[in-house]
């Protein structure tokens, strides 16, 4: 996982197969990013994901209350065809920017 | 017509990095039916949400071995088998609710949902403190290779 952060704005670039084993380092990650830098919008780039299952919402929702916590806001990007039923399915397009 | 065409058995315990290995091993082994990249994702992510309530949920209190069980069947059918002897679900048509989830913070409450939505059927019996069975199955439609739109003139 890549993550930039310029100008307010946390990019995360995720990548390979999220499930329950792999989401808790990326959410380690990504927490401490968080805290460290304290954006205003967190991104996250779903463009090279092969592989994902309820975890990975799991790990959308999460982040999406800690942002809601310090005041900033969620965005997914570049979600993959394979990945959109199970995006759909679970609804967080409504709590993404 | 229905007849198994072939059938395979894994036990592993249940630790995390295991759920790779789980719903890798089970889309290797239906591979031959030559089933769309789309079926193939959703048998993967299916097999994913159940091996990984088994190693949440089913097996909160300690270790335990988790059994999957597969099966070929000649008009396309595809049995999978995911169980448990962990802790096992007190009210399954609850447990089923998407988005009801008896532990917060980083759980959508979504895999019932998920195998519901990917599978053509799902069956799920446990029993407390014995162990819960998941039973999911899908068709994979047979393209014939002999209809001769793939075949070299
Ligand atoms: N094998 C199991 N053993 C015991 N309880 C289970 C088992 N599978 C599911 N459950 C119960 O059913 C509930 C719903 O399961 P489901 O997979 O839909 O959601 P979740 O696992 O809580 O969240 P998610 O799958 O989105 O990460 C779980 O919270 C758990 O209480
Ligand atoms: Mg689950």
């Amino acid at each position: 996982m890549k993550i930039i952060y310029d100008k307010k704005i946390l990019t995360a670039e995720l990548s390979g197969e999220i499930d329950h084993h792999s989401a808790r380092s990326i959410r380690q990650a990504l927490d401490a990013d968080i805290e460290k830098y304290r954006p205003k919008v967190l991104v996250l780039d779903f463009g090279r994901v092969k592989f994902m299952d309820s975890s990975g919402i799991g790990l959308i929702m999460g982040r999406y209350r800690m942002m809601k916590l310090i005041g900033g806001t969620l965005r997914i990007e570049n979600v993959p065809e394979h990945l959109e039923r199970l995006i759909a399915l679970s609804g967080v397009r409504q709590i993404t920017a | 017509m229905n007849n198994i065409v072939n059938e395979m058995t894994l036990s592993f315990s249940s630790r995390s990095m295991n759920e790779n290995f789980a719903r890798t091993a089970v889309s290797a082994f239906v591979l031959p039916l030559d089933p769309t990249i789309t079926e193939l994702s959703d048998i993967k992510t299916a097999v994913s949400e159940a091996v990984t309530n088994a190693v949440i949920h089913g097996y909160e209190y300690g270790e335990g071995i988790i059994t999957v069980n597969a099966k070929i069947f000649d008009n396309g059918r595809i049995v999978i088998k995911i169980k448990d002897k962990g802790k096992g679900i007190e009210n399954i048509p609850q447990a089923m609710e998407p988005l009801f989830s008896t532990v917060g913070g980083e759980r959508a409450g979504l895999g019932f949902a998920v195998m519901q939505s990917f599978m053509d059927k799902l069956k799920v019996t446990s029993k407390v403190n014995c162990g819960t069975c998941v039973t999911m199955e899908k068709y994979i439609i047979r393209r014939s290779r002999a209809s001769g739109d793939d075949e070299n003139p």
